[in-house]
């Protein structure tokens, strides 16, 4: 297929529907929206279902219930739209459904700003709703990724029966480039007959099948969290996905960024190695599953004294990112957190004076 | 000599978790009875509360999901738009949807969702020990409102069924009890009713069905049954509300 221009909003769209998602549940909010008014169209053009729900708490059930019944379905929302999403994100985990959630991050905390942000890399990766669960974390560098990422995300969450997030950020959403979307998808969801609420006419077997989260007996609800995390380790053996970027040369400082902030800082990396100084940075893609090893590795690198994970928030995936170098680098963070982005000058400015030091 | 009287197929032969007296048990069998009656069990799909009636998925002999607090509205909505050929229908105490899913049950009536709701008012919250509920009569102890319900501070028992027939979206609106026999045969009718409006894909059906909590309110089953009589009908008054039809 030949590339198209579209915004990023309406390329996740697109690409949900291409992903054979015919069911999508949204409450608007700012940087988002669009999606919501262009699935709003594209829907009934393939048949397909859009609520637009009274609220996000009531959407994230919309999604639970249709999640449920075995169907593929696709919610996107903005920060504090996602915190009120985030109840039913537990009980969809808990009740082990597929569903894809995409959160087109706006700068936090409380109603913040509208601006592009990376605030909710602890809500997204640690957790959000309450209880032991994880969500598969991927995030975008930019639209053409996050299509990608919007398709592959409704296997995954099939694959491993639990809701997949899409972290954007808001500048993914609002621009505008060019976009292919992959064909020979495979769009069909995986067998359902042993869990979905699909109606019981539809199974061979006279088995009812219940979606639940309560397990009131101990055992059962230690045996049920345990398979979750067998869930969670298998992910971390068969998804982490991560770019290495300037890794080949002996750079001398290791950047860890992802998303939008990564590709200013390409850029950056791409002026400071035609002034002669050599910089590297690992781009997570999956932020959970992390890249534990390949940031470790990238870190203990001979000629790497520092490590500087930059981030639009105050300072988040800092955090795993000192867990990874252990203790073997100086690890810092740098970044802007109200909505501006920093410029590659000021990375630039920035990497130097750690050099510096 | 025939059998007279058997179990609903639609109903399991787990025994309930419900205290002596309480009429969830009652409900329980009406709803299996009309989904054996109108043979859809296999294409039924229950959603359980939370409250008293949380496992219901293990009473009844469908597929069922199993809401969070108060969201059981939205959870059909989801069901129900992706799958309109199931029958789905909600199964909610007075705490679940007349306070913390107040929003759910209302604009999921509002859109019309052709799903049908079963609202237990019991006027209190059951399987939390009897805290104050948006139903609990003026003057009406419970844990949380020691000295009785103060409709100065807390204002006035909210009627859902009078509520939600001020909508202007077509529906199916009814009160009914199961206190006595007499009433049984009754509220058996309206929630036949509400599953064949869902049925014929007409209109949003839902039944409230004054019952008791003798554990919370501290009397016997007998004691509860005559106190809901007197004290909650005449402030819930029974009957049909709103009607496609009308
Ligand atoms: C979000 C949330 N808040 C509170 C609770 C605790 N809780 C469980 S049942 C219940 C009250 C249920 O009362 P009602 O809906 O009237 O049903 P009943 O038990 O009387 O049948 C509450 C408050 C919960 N489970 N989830
Ligand atoms: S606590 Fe009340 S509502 Fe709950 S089972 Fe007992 S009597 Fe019924």
């Amino acid at each position: 297929m030949a590339k198209v221009l579209m915004k990023g909003n309406e390329a996740i769209g697109e690409a949900a529907i291409r992903a054979g998602c015919k069911n999508y549940f949204a409450y608007p909010i700012t940087p988002q929206s669009e999606v919501a008014e262009y699935l709003a169209k594209r829907m009934p053009e393939v048949d397909g279902v859009f609520v637009q729900g009274e609220s996000e708490v009531a959407v994230g059930y919309m999604i639970f219930g249709a999640a449920g019944c075995g169907e593929r379905v696709m919610t996107t929302s903005s920060s504090p739209g996602i915190s009120l999403m985030s109840e039913a994100l537990s009980y969809i985990a808990g009740a082990r459904c597929p569903a894809v959630f995409v959160n087109i991050m706006r700068g936090g905390p409380g109603l913040g700003g509208i601006l592009p942000s990376q605030g909710d890399y602890f809500q997204a990766t640690k957790g959000g709703g309450h209880g032991d669960y994880r969500l598969l974390v991927m995030a975008p560098e930019g639209v053409q990724e996050a299509v990608e990422m919007t398709m592959k995300a409704f296997n995954l969450a099939e694959k491993y029966r639990g809701p997949v997030m899409i972290l954007g950020d808001g500048l993914i959403g609002q621009m505008m480039e060019p976009v292919e979307f992959p064909e020979n998808f495979d769009t069909t969801p995986t067998n359902k007959d042993d869990w979905a609420t699909s109606g019981m006419d539809t199974r061979k077997s006279d088995k009812k099948n219940i979606v639940k989260s309560l397990f009131l007996d101990p055992k059962a609800l230690n045996d049920h969290n345990l398979l979750l995390k067998s869930n969670y380790e298998r992910m971390k053996q068969e998804e982490i996905l991560y770019e290495g970027y300037n890794t080949d040369a002996d750079y001398k400082v290791l950047i860890v960024s992802y998303g939008t902030m990564s590709r200013v800082c390409k850029t950056a990396i791409d002026t400071m190695k035609a002034q002669g100084l050599e910089i590297g940075m690992i781009r997570p893609q999956t932020l959970f599953p992390f890249p534990e090893k390949a940031v470790h590795e990238a870190a203990v690198k001979a000629s790497c004294s520092h490590v500087v994970s930059i981030e639009l928030n105050m300072g988040q995936m800092v955090e795993d990112v000192d867990r990874c170098v252990k203790g073997q680098r100086p690890v810092t963070w740098y970044g802007e957190c109200g909505g501006d982005i920093p410029t590659p000058e000021e990375i630039i400015d920035h990497v130097k004076s750690l050099l510096n030091n | 000599m025939g059998k007279t009287f058997s179990r609903p197929e639609a109903l399991s032969d787990a025994h309930t978790h419900y205290c002596p007296g309480c009429t969830h048990g009652i409900v329980h069998r009406l709803v299996a009875e009309v989904i054996d009656e109108l043979g859809i069990r296999g294409r039924t799909v229950g959603i359980a509360p939370v409250g008293c009636a949380v496992l219901a998925y293990n009473y009844f002999t469908c597929d069922f999901q199993e809401a969070a607090h108060g969201r059981a509205p939205a959870m059909a909505t989801g069901i129900k738009r992706v799958r309109p050929d199931l029958m789905v229908f909600t199964y909610q105490g007075d705490g679940d949807l007349a306070s913390i899913g107040m929003g759910e049950i209302v604009h999921a009536a509002n859109r019309g969702e052709k799903f049908t709701t079963i609202f237990i008012n019991n006027a209190i919250y059951g399987m939390t020990g009897g805290q104050m509920a948006p139903t609990t009569m003026p003057g009406q102890r419970a844990t949380t409102a020691p000295a009785g319900r103060d409709v100065e501070k807390t204002g006035m028992p909210m009627r859902m069924c009078e509520l939600l027939s001020s909508l202007a979206t077509p529906g199916y609106i009814a009160r009914e009890t199961v206190l006595k026999p007499k009433y049984i045969n009754k509220a058996k009718k309206a929630i036949k009713k509400a599953f064949e409006f869902q049925k014929e894909n007409r209109c949003f059906s839902f039944v409230e069905i004054v019952s008791t909590c003798p554990t919370n309110w501290g009397m016997t089953p007998l004691d509860a049954m005559k106190w809901a009589e007197d004290t909650l009908l005449p402030y819930y008054p029974l009957g049909e509300f709103k009607t496609p039809d009308a």
